[in-house]
């Protein structure tokens, strides 16, 4: 079966399993390595990228669902948001492993988009499906705010 | 981890032997003569000064060659501080590369041979990378000497540029093939650290940006090739099961399958990619032989290891006898204490790439233990040690699961790619990728621990015995880390923290007992620091409200002869405003630990919510780590410790039932997350000390601080953990 979607803004096909998650999709197929494995239930928030600007976990995301969708990856995100957020990412030397830091990064920039000037409520709420075992959450935090900041100026 | 190996053994050439002996041997290393391995001149026609440790190139970039993994804990970042500060190089124009697997060049001077581990990365390289920046310096500034015609006292470097008061100038990069002309010092000068202008201060890490981007090539699961082949491996759902019988026909029908194939460890699915290996694997019908298996439930291990306490054991610190001095004792404190298996649970699940052509091998993963990994794939594969090559990867995270001793993913990969040569498949790269149910049911666990804790006490509260009873599986012992690490049958790395400690307790003893399974253990950040810490600290607290004092006041009583630890202890204190009433709805608990040469202390502040759950609300940490290198790393590294060490003490725990692990995922072991996260403070110990350890000493005084904060409410200290076991959480 092939299904037609935008990745990063490019129209791509995919022959893919139906069933086949978009994270193995974007990592196998097309080679773009980005987005993480990291637990495959959806309960890492490793695989994150955005599904028409919402962040949605690519490993419980079938590409058979994918018709027309617009997808963005690490690899593409771009905008204030995300900007702010890399900058911010990269000034306080938010990542340790980095394994979950394109996740972090996606939920971070989805975030910045809705809510601009996130409490830290807000940033528990909308980050907390994303988990750091390095536990890196107190700079993920400061950077939010940073990049808050950022985008303001 | 392996820091108590601190000397080298008898010189020995790696070479194929059996497996154990071999690895062993392995351990027991090669001697290191000199910190400064002497080599080099420019690689041939390549224009570049090409040293062990630091490549300058004629493009005027710098590369510092890391001999140790780097899995989060910014040790690359770290080494090549050390560089740049005695090169003088910029922090632009220098980068780092994980070096070759060569224990002749590269070996950890505390290990003997090429590994990562115990915290030792600074400690040992200290010296080394110095002399490498400095011994490269001398050479670049010999050349400009010869070059300009100056004295070379006459020459200066400064952030990457080389100079003469005649107004002479150069780039590094412009004198490096003139450089590598040049002799290599002996003994090259180092800066006095009052002329520092990057260690100690600020140098950002390497690696951030290529990690918020997302960037190709970084860890071994990115690792692509389009002749790439993927295998996922069904292992025994039991430890110590093995392959009764088993039935591939339809995992063979899954498209993009590539073969079906029985190796020592399980059945092995390759395919051409992640997820049709993956989902064919569910298809294999397996028969499992639990003959030799595991097959008890952790509570009947449990129940064990409390048995065991009871005994005498090994001993493992005999001051006197402690069961005499517990009888005249006016009172004894009796306390049991339980400790989980946990999983290390790192980001990136485990994973490898190898490929055999018949006569050679090379490997991409993030490999820790270099050295032991290197001698078992020649051995597994029977060729000579230098047709191995290892490229090592960045690891998103370890906290000790990549440093095994028996070298299991090597075995695996090499025992398939034997399975793949025997069936008739051409060479091809292949990976094995663990998904995070492999990772976490397939073991190598933080161990299980009974403890058991029996004080004696005089008249007037003060301690006259102490006697600690500790039983678990060993981490060393049965593999090839035991000849080096146990003397006269005592695993150190079990009691560390304990059995040293510096509370000076008139008469301590202390036994240790072996249980045996075949659940394989393995060290987990801080290792044995992981339940001593906790036990020590919450008897220590303990006692301190027997006596009727302040837990710091009584600490620092007991700790007279530990100055840095009266130190760091003091430090936490007075930032966190302990001689001030705590707010209204908190307490506070306060714990110090020693471990990895590193001493760190912690006061953790504490509320409940409505249902008397546990909200960690904020941590002030005090840590001597020697010399702050990197002090931004330190800090990060402490922040990380306690969220590590915090979520495994609320609520992370690995159980089985019938030999059959309970928590296969993040949904069932339920990670740290953002908001479990307290505001945290570190304040770092200005030091000349020798630097120590910083990647594991934040861990241990978390749980005893927040087990302290949690008595300081309610009165009693938890002892079996995880805090979900006391509804706390």
């Amino acid at each position: 079966m092939s299904v037609t979607l935008k990745i990063n803004g490019e129209t791509r096909t995919l022959d893919a399993d139906p069933e086949s998650p978009l994270l193995w999709a974007l990592r196998d197929e097309l080679g773009m390595t980005g987005t993480k494995f990291g637990c495959g239930i959806a309960s890492c928030g490793a695989c994150t990228v955005h599904w028409d600007g919402t962040p949605i976990r690519s490993c419980q995301t079938m590409v058979g669902d994918l018709e027309g969708a617009e997808i963005t990856t690490i690899e593409g995100v771009n905008g204030k948001a995300a900007e702010a957020v890399q900058a911010a990412w990269n000034e306080l030397d938010v990542p340790q492993c980095g394994y979950c830091q394109s996740g972090q990064i996606m939920a971070a920039s989805a975030l910045l988009s809705e809510t601009p000037k996130p409490s830290n409520e807000d940033i528990d709420a909308a980050m907390d499906g994303n988990v750091c075992r390095c536990a890196t959450y107190a700079r993920i935090r400061k950077a939010i705010h940073l990049a808050a900041d950022k985008m303001e100026a | 981890m392996l820091h108590l190996l601190q000397k080298p053994l008898e010189a020995q050439k790696p070479s194929r032997r059996t497996f154990l002996k071999m690895s062993a041997g392995a351990v027991g290393g090669l001697v290191i003569a000199m910190n400064l391995p002497r080599a080099s001149r420019a690689a041939a026609g390549s224009g570049e000064l090409a040293q062990p440790f630091v490549h300058i190139r004629p493009d005027n970039t710098v590369i510092v060659l890391s001999k140790h993994l780097d899995k989060g804990q910014g040790t690359a970042t770290g080494l090549t501080t050390l560089v740049a500060e005695e090169l003088d190089a910029a922090r632009e124009q220098i980068s780092v590369e994980f070096a070759p697997s060569n224990p002749q060049l590269y070996a950890n001077l505390l290990f003997g041979v090429q590994g990562t581990g115990g915290s030792t990365a600074m400690a040992n390289s200290f010296m080394q990378y110095r002399q490498a920046g400095a011994a490269a310096k001398a050479m670049i500034v010999a050349a400009a000497a010869k070059e300009w015609g100056v004295p070379a006292g006459e020459v200066s470097v400064s952030s990457g540029i080389v100079s003469h008061s005649s107004g002479k100038s150069a780039t590094l990069g412009e004198l490096a093939t003139l450089a590598a002309e040049q002799e290599v010092p002996a003994e090259p000068v180092l800066k006095s650290p009052e002329n520092w202008t990057y260690i100690g201060k600020s140098f950002p890490r390497l690696d951030v940006k290529n990690k918020t981007i997302g960037a190709p090539k970084t860890y071994t699961m990115d690792f692509q090739r389009d002749d790439l082949l993927v295998a996922v491996v069904a292992r025994s759902p039991r430890f110590g099961g093995k392959v009764k019988s088993f039935n591939a026909t339809e995992a063979k029908k899954v498209p993009g399958v590539v073969n079906v194939l029985q190796i020592p460890n399980g059945i092995a699915v390759v395919a051409k990619s992640t997820w049709p290996a993956i989902k064919a694997r569910e298809l294999l019908e397996i028969e499992w032989d639990d003959s030799e298996a595991e097959t008890r439930s952790s509570e009947a291990m449990f129940a064990e290891l409390s048995e065991m306490t009871a005994k005498p054991g090994v001993k493992v610190r005999e001051d006197g006898d402690v069961d005499a001095a517990l009888e005249a004792a006016a009172r004894v404190i009796e306390e049991d204490f339980e400790f989980p298996y946990l999983a290390h649970g790192a980001m990136e699940p485990l994973d490898i790439v190898m490929k055999f052509d018949g006569e050679t091998a090379e490997f991409w993963f993030g490999s820790q233990i270099q050295t032991i990994d290197h001698n078992v794939a020649a051995t597994v594969l029977g060729i000579p040690f230098q047709n191995v090559k290892i490229n090592t990867l960045w690891a998103g995270g370890s906290f000790g699961r990549r440093a095994q001793a028996d070298a299991h993913p090597v075995v695996e990969i090499t025992t398939l790619a034997k399975a793949m040569q025997a069936a008739g498949m051409p060479p091809a790269p292949v990976k094995i990728v663990w998904t995070r149910e492999d990772d976490m049911a397939g073991g190598y666990y933080r161990p299980m621990s009974a403890h058991k804790i029996k004080v004696g006490l005089d008249e007037n509260n003060n301690v006259t015995a102490f006697k600690y009873n500790i039983a678990a599986k060993s981490i060393i012992k049965g593999t090839p880390f035991e000849a080096m690490l146990m003397k006269d049958g005592v695993d150190h790395n079990m009691t560390e923290g304990a059995h040293d400690t510096t509370y000076a307790f008139p008469l301590m003893n202390m036994d240790q007992s072996f249980q045996e399974t075949k659940v394989p253990v393995l060290w987990w950040r801080s290792v044995g620091h992981t339940h001593t810490a906790y036990v020590m600290e919450t008897m220590v607290d303990r006692l301190a409200k027997e006596a009727g004092k302040d837990p710091v006041a009584y600490r620092l009583e007991m700790i007279k002869d530990d100055p840095r630890k009266v130190n760091v202890l003091k430090l936490a204190a007075e930032k966190a405003g302990w001689d001030k009433p705590v707010a209204e709805g908190r307490h506070r608990g306060v714990a110090v630990h020693k471990s990895f040469g590193s001493y760190v202390a912690e006061v953790a502040e504490i509320s409940f919510r409505e249902d008397g759950t546990v909200k960690v609300e904020k941590v002030t940490a005090a840590v001597d780590c020697g010399t702050p290198i990197n002090p931004d790393n330190i800090r990060a590294q402490v922040e990380g410790g306690i969220g590590y060490g915090l979520g495994a003490i609320l609520r992370n725990q690995v159980t089985l039932v019938d030999g059959v692990v309970d928590e296969t995922n993040f949904d069932t072991y339920e990670p740290l997350r953002i908001s479990d996260m307290p505001e945290i403070e570190v304040h770092i110990v200005a030091s000349n000390e020798a630097p120590s350890g910083i990647g594991e000493p934040g861990t241990p005084p978390i749980g005893p601080a927040v087990a302290n904060a949690i008595a300081a409410a309610r009165g009693e200290w938890v002892t079996t953990l995880p805090l979900t076991k006391a509804g706390l959480v």
